[in-house]
């Protein structure tokens, strides 16, 4: 009994919740399918290159576009590649670059709105100024000329994306904050005396934790499609790394004789976006009102 | 009002200005020495210097950025480092084709963005809330390069109905590039379209749940009189922001399709600046989309303001 | 339409008694469901109910009660998951239920209005008041466009607007609420609907607000002869405006009568203990014991077989929980669904159905926690200080002097004078009573003395020790003696930690104990605000709004505060939850020995629990001093008014009424002189408005406002007594008083 006083301080989902939020994704079955297109697509960008059937960059001049076939589940490219291979490991890239791209953001950004939302003032103004001459830029243009001066390298991509989103989760970190501060528990934590950081950090955060997980998610959709837009540009990941977007991109003239080197990395990167999105869309909802549970 | 609108003006203007800096810095301050960029690595350590010199790059920043600056503001938007050609004229000229493009784009997916997203919010939950939300899900995952792609295939290759290829010569006239508008628009469209149509849709959701919605029902009114005067009057209101928003998914929509299409546009100047490092190019091309991109949502909040009584009599 | 025989209605006070009238609308069986996640939720379950022509039926409940469902249901207005099962609804012998909407469109409107509850909601922002009027005229009457403009024009005349073209012509924002609802109810009149549904139609609304709303009601009854239905949770309102009543839990109606016979024999348990539930204003105060309902509306999904009241009631036996008892005719004209109504006709039989929570009469101890030893409870009399004075005592816990805030207002360089100096003391174990309607600036004194407003001038002092401006200046051992507990309990607790949680926190921060040691101690305190053990790990979504409050007191009493500054502690929960809650505030004090300073905008609520009352008007107060005597005259002329806007549940009292003149104040532009002399009943001319008034003291004498302290000790103490911030003599203001009674 005593030991269960300790228990669930300061975590952010206790049991039940979780069960609240699976129950309610369970009852959406677009969000779910959604989510379990996500999860897919990170297993195979974990297991990639284990699964691959082929080396994603071994060449066979014998093997030229192939149509899909048992020996080439997605058939080959111009240089007999196995586009099934390039397929898998093409995911690894959108997640280590999006994802990481996209923590990145969300730690950085959230601090600055957490920041920026609860001290106020000066800060409040600096921060949020600075922040919104990058959303003066239209994302894919500022990722251009970010990239065109530092050169593409995953490094920059991951940054490049960290710097486009973090205005976005720093808003909503703020607006959160803003919002949270007048509530009354805030001002009974103020009441006796707890420290900003605490404010900050325990009581604030953990609330606005759900939507910030809902901005990551769609955030996270929005970077395979600019990672995937940018690698058709010419501006992604550099070669020999099989990226989607240049793959379409270098299907694009083979298409009449070869679609299928087109239309399976197009898939992949739709697939993957719209089922990121309808995750975010079910998130949403399962976050949405109060958990309410035996009361009105 | 006339407060609200010159306040709102300042901003655009202070946004700029902001956005200069970051464009120029972007420049200059990040890794890569422009000389050896221009020249190449082989180059020779005097030819580097000379250039320097010649641009001006051995003065300080705050010099350079505030020559830089007034010469944009002036109108001397500088040469092109790859073709030579005087920036501003190649600039404004692309930007007039886009502005072509965007409005065939604009006058596609905006009245029928609203259109469905206002029936689906209506019809909430039905058969076709779900068709269209879904579809529109659907779209928004579809990058424009694949929906480009898709389209050439179906309607050019397939059907012969629009030319593949929309290079269109330079000073052709809005109604003989038609026909090489409509694809590209069209790709445009779709993103933005889902866009539009998802925003509407929780727009007009949230308004049809409120009070003096109920209200307006109660009083007896006809469908389409609580549908018109009572629910888009307050549901199209943030609609306008929205749109406005969406202004910088259209340029980045613009850039891949007219790379895509090889239509003589603002994008596919930007992209070829990109790839030639051709600086002076990048600023010029840039800061004009920075600045249509503000101008837009000062004219959202603008219309916003003029809508809303709220706002107007305060 | 034929009378329906045996239907009896006595049309209250507007025409004979006994007589055969046909109902205009009447429900029948009537079953609302909605289907949920959860499954389907009955809602509302067979109520039969009817109105006639010119007649006013309240339905009285509780939240979730069923009562709005049920008016909504019966004129065939249901959201889109629900839907009405099984009964009729008849308008006019036409039944309204399960009819297509597009049938229906012809009838609301036009045969039915609807006033709802919060006025600035239920207007469209975006459209002027005449548009939003002009369409009922031009949809139903086929009035061409200045037709109908005029007839909205003629009907914001008929409910007493001033102006009315340039009420039209404005947009709701800029309307007060109260104005607002007017524009409402004559939009709603304008077709000269059959049925009138009136839902919390002045909830949102100040005292004196809702005084003219209701005078209104009145006289729009009479003229318009229009059948109401009007649902509300207040007892006093439907005293006030209703013929009949009929009372709802749990989606039944457990009773029905007519006002008079309702308030004065109630023959339903619930009813009888909801009777009890809130202080009367002239009641007995602290000694009063406040009845409380144990537990909760049971839940729509999971109802008890038999009476659905049964788990909560006191009278209960095995006949009430084995089936559902059907509303049957007790006596002529009333009806009641519980089976052993005969016990509560007689005054022992009520009796034993209160359950006034005796048991919490001995006072609670909340033993170890550690606390400054409170000194002996203070005496009044010429050589202690007196516990309450509008001059600060610094041998006093709490003193405030001449506290103010200025906050920058809506129009460039205006101020708010949010709070205009004010200066009182709060005696030890003392609860000191602060009222005052919307925008008097008692939420900004609280919180100017809890640290969390910084005051532009004045100082806090805390037994003679001056306090910080902020909390953030203020050292944890002055923290830990002053505590609040919040209006809102959706917002007092954060939704992230358990109850437990919430009340350990001050106990290791404030009282320095060990988490082992303060989980123990955070055990015992959520017992003394009766909540059970279990909940230690409850999140409060899992928590009703009571049980929030509760644990919201027990995280305020945590660390052994001296003063806990309740602000609306109470306001924002139902009725039968409010009766336990003020006990227990009461019992804690009790207990602890705690002070309060205590706000609110409920008067009766104030009255019960104060040992001392302040009156609040526009950042200042008008009126101070013992409870007794504030609220006995003479009084402040706007004490006058509040207490005479009150509605009080006894459908026999005779209302005086006197009534504040102009609209809501807004503390941007504070009057001149006397800062309640546009509005005052009792206006003198010229003095009020050029001069401030002075305090004028119970023994005769007289304090300028701005007095730092009393002449003489005699005069301090006079002044603790009772004093009013006014030009009139006090014996005047009896006089005036006195007279305006007859």
């Amino acid at each position: 009994m005593k030991g269960k006083v300790e228990a669930d301080h300061g975590r952010l989902v206790s049991p039940r919740r979780a069960a609240v939020y699976w129950r309610r994704l369970r009852l959406q079955p677009v969000a779910l399918a959604g989510t379990f297109i996500f999860f897919l697509f990170l297993v195979i960008a974990l297991l990639g290159p284990l699964i691959a059937p082929y080396d994603y960059a071994a060449q066979d001049a014998t093997q030229r576009l192939q149509s899909p076939s048992l020996g080439h589940w997605m058939g080959t490219d111009n240089f007999g590649r196995d586009v099934f291979s390039r397929v898998l490991v093409g995911a690894r890239d959108v997640f280590y670059l999006g994802g990481i791209g996209t923590l990145l953001a969300a730690v950085v950004g959230t601090s600055l709105g957490l920041l920026a939302g609860y001290v106020g003032r000066l800060w409040d103004e600096a921060i949020m100024r600075v922040l919104d001459v990058l959303l003066a830029f239209p994302a894919l243009l500022l990722a251009m000329v970010l990239l065109a001066t530092a050169g593409p390298s995953d490094l920059n991509l991951i940054l490049v994306i960290a710097v486009l989103y973090i205005p976005m989760f720093a808003r909503i970190a703020r607006s959160m904050v803003l919002d949270l501060r007048t509530r009354e528990f805030i001002e009974a934590a103020r009441l006796r005396g707890e420290k900003r950081s605490y404010i900050l950090f325990r009581e604030m955060l953990p609330n606005a934790l759900p939507p910030l997980l809902v901005e990551a998610s769609i955030r996270f959709a929005y970077s395979i499609f600019l990672v995937a837009s940018l690698g058709f540009l010419g501006l992604g990941v550099p070669p020999p790394n099989p990226d989607w977007g240049r793959q379409v991109n270098e299907a694009r003239t083979f298409f009449d004789a070869a679609p299928w080197m087109l239309l399976f990395p197009a898939a992949a990167i739709s697939l993957l976006v719209i089922g990121t999105s309808l995750m975010a869309d079910g998130l949403r909802h399962v976050f949405g009102p109060p958990v309410a549970r035996g009361s009105r | 009002m006339t407060g609200f609108i010159l306040r709102r003006l300042g901003f655009v203007i202070l946004t700029v200005l902001l956005s200069s800096v970051l464009v120029f810095g972007a420049t200059h301050v990040l890794p890569g020495d422009v000389a050896t960029m221009i020249l190449g690595r082989e180059a020779s350590e005097q030819a580097k210097d000379s250039l320097r010199q010649e641009l001006g790059l051995d003065r300080s920043l705050v010099v350079q950025y505030g020559s830089w600056l007034s010469d944009l503001a002036r109108g001397d938007w500088g040469t092109s480092l790859s073709t030579g050609e005087d920036v501003r004229g190649v600039t404004l000229e692309r930007l007039s084709n886009s502005a072509m493009l965007a409005l065939v784009a604009f006058f596609m997916y905006v009245p029928l963005g609203i259109f469905l997203g206002v029936i689906a919010a209506w019809r909430r939950n039905s058969y076709i809330d779900q068709v269209i939300s879904a579809g529109s899900l659907a779209f928004v995952g579809l990058p424009e390069f694949v929906t480009a792609v898709l389209l050439i295939a179906v309607f050019s290759r397939a059907l012969h109905w629009f030319p593949s290829s929309s290079a269109i010569a330079p000073g052709t006239g809005f109604f003989s590039a038609l026909p090489s508008l409509i694809l590209p628009g069209l790709t445009v469209s779709l993103t933005s379209l889902a866009y539009v149509v998802r925003m509407t849709r929780a727009g007009t959701a949230e308004v049809l749940e409120t009070d003096y919605v109920r209200t307006a029902r109660l009083k007896g009114l006809s469908a389409g009189n609580v549908l018109f005067r009572h629910v888009l009057r307050n549901s199209l209101l943030p609609t306008v922001t929205v749109i406005a928003a969406g202004v910088g998914w259209l340029i980045g929509g613009l850039i891949v399709t007219e790379s895509v299409f090889g239509y003589p546009g603002l994008g596919r100047l930007v992209l070829f600046a990109v790839q030639r490092r051709d600086l002076p190019l990048i600023q010029a091309t840039t800061m004009v989309i920075v600045t249509i991109f503000a101008l837009a949502n000062l004219a959202a909040d603008i219309m916003y303001a003029l809508l809303n009584p709220r706002i107007r009599y305060r | 339409m034929a009378a329906v025989p045996g239907h009896v209605t006595t049309p209250g006070r507007m025409g004979g008694p006994g007589q055969l009238v046909a109902p205009t609308f009447k429900t029948e069986r009537l079953s609302v469901v909605y289907l949920t996640e959860q499954g389907p939720l009955r809602a509302v379950r067979g109520v039969s109910l009817s109105v006639a022509a010119g007649e006013t039926m309240g339905v009285v409940g509780e939240s979730g009660s069923g009562k709005t469902t049920l008016a909504l249901g019966a004129i065939g207005y249901l959201p889109a998951n629900g839907r009405v099962e099984s009964g009729t609804s008849r308008l006019a012998g036409v039944d309204l239920a399960g009819r297509p909407r597009r049938e229906l469109r012809h009838v609301w409107g036009s045969k039915v209005g609807l006033v709802s509850q919060n006025p600035q909601a239920a207007l469209n922002p975006t459209l002027t008041i005449g548009r939003q009027m002009d369409e009922m005229g031009r949809r139903h009457l086929s009035l061409g466009r200045r037709a109908a403009r005029e007839a909205s024009l003629a009907m914001l005349e008929r409910v007493a607007m001033p102006d009315p073209q340039a009420v039209a012509s404005r947009y709701p924002h800029q309307l007060s609420g109260g104005m607002l609802q007017r524009c409402a109810l004559a939009m709603a009149l304008l077709t000269h609907p059959a049925v009138l549904i009136l839902d919390e139609p002045t909830t949102g609304l100040d005292v004196t607000s809702q005084a003219t709303i209701l005078d209104l009601l009145d006289d729009l009854k009479a003229q318009f002869h229009t059948a109401i239905l009007y649902i509300t949770h207040n007892l006093g309102v439907v005293a006030r405006v209703c013929d009949r009543i009929a009372v709802m839990y749990a989606g039944e109606i457990s009773e029905e009568a007519t006002a008079p016979d309702l308030f004065a024999q109630p023959l339903h348990p619930y009813t009888a203990n909801l009777l009890r539930c809130v202080p009367r204003l002239g009641g007995q105060g602290t000694q009063e014991r406040l009845a409380t309902i144990p537990g909760s509306l049971p839940q729509m999904g999971d109802l008890p077989s038999g009476c659905v009241f049964a788990p909560r009631c006191p009278l209960a036996v095995e006949d009430c929980r084995a089936a559902r008892p059907p509303l049957v005719e007790a006596n002529a004209g009333r009806k009641t669904a519980c089976l052993r109504w005969q016990i509560l006709r007689s005054e022992e039989g009520r009796q034993t159905a209160l359950q006034l929570d005796l048991r919490a009469a001995a006072p609670l101890t909340l033993s170890a926690v550690p606390r400054a030893p409170a000194g002996p409870p203070r005496v009044r009399d010429g050589s202690s200080s007196p516990p309450g004075t509008l001059v600060a005592m610094p041998q006093d816990l709490l003193t405030v002097e001449d506290a103010a805030k200025e906050c920058p207002g809506p129009r460039p360089r205006s101020t708010v004078k949010a709070v205009d100096g004010t200066t009182l003391s709060v005696g030890a174990q003392q609860t000191f009573g602060l009222v005052g309607e919307s925008g008097s600036g008692k939420t900004t004194l609280a919180r100017i003395v809890a640290g969390l407003t910084r005051p532009t001038r004045g100082h806090v002092h805390l037994e003679g020790t001056p306090l910080g401006p902020s909390v953030s200046g203020r050292d944890p051992s002055v923290l830990r003696r002053l505590q609040m507990v919040f209006q809102s309990p959706e917002t007092s607790l954060n939704p992230r930690q358990t109850a437990g949680q919430a009340v350990m926190r001050p106990l290791v921060l404030l009282a320095g104990l060990e988490r082992r040691e303060a989980g123990q101690r955070a055990r015992e305190l959520l017992e003394a605000v009766r909540l059970p053990a279990s909940y230690f790990d409850r999140y409060p979504g899992e928590l009703s709004g009571g049980e929030k409050q509760r644990v919201a007191i027990a995280r305020a009493f945590a660390a052994g505060p001296d003063l806990v500054i309740c602000d609306e502690p109470v306001s924002s929960l139902d009725v039968s939850v409010q009766g336990a809650l003020m006990n227990l505030i009461g019992d804690l004090q009790d207990g602890a020995g705690t002070s309060y300073l205590f706000i609110s905008h409920d008067l009766a609520a104030v009255q019960h629990l104060s040992h001392f009352i302040g009156v609040m008007y526009l950042g200042a107060l008008m009126e101070m001093g013992d409870a007794a005597r504030v609220l006995a005259s003479p009084y402040h002329p706007y004490t006058e008014a509040l207490l005479s806007a009150v509605p009080v549940p006894d459908p026999t009292s005779r209302d005086h009424r006197m009534r504040l003149r102009g609209s809501p104040p807004s503390s941007a532009e504070t009057p001149s002189g006397c800062r309640f002399h546009p509005r005052c009943p009792r206006f003198q001319g010229d003095l009020c408005r050029d001069q401030a008034p002075p305090w004028r003291l119970s023994d005769g004498g007289v304090i300028a406002r701005d007095a730092a302290t009393p002449a003489t000790a005699d005069a301090a103490a006079a002044a603790a007594e009772h004093a009013i911030c006014c030009h009139i003599p006090l014996h005047d203001l009896a006089a005036l008083q006195e007279a305006g009674r007859r």
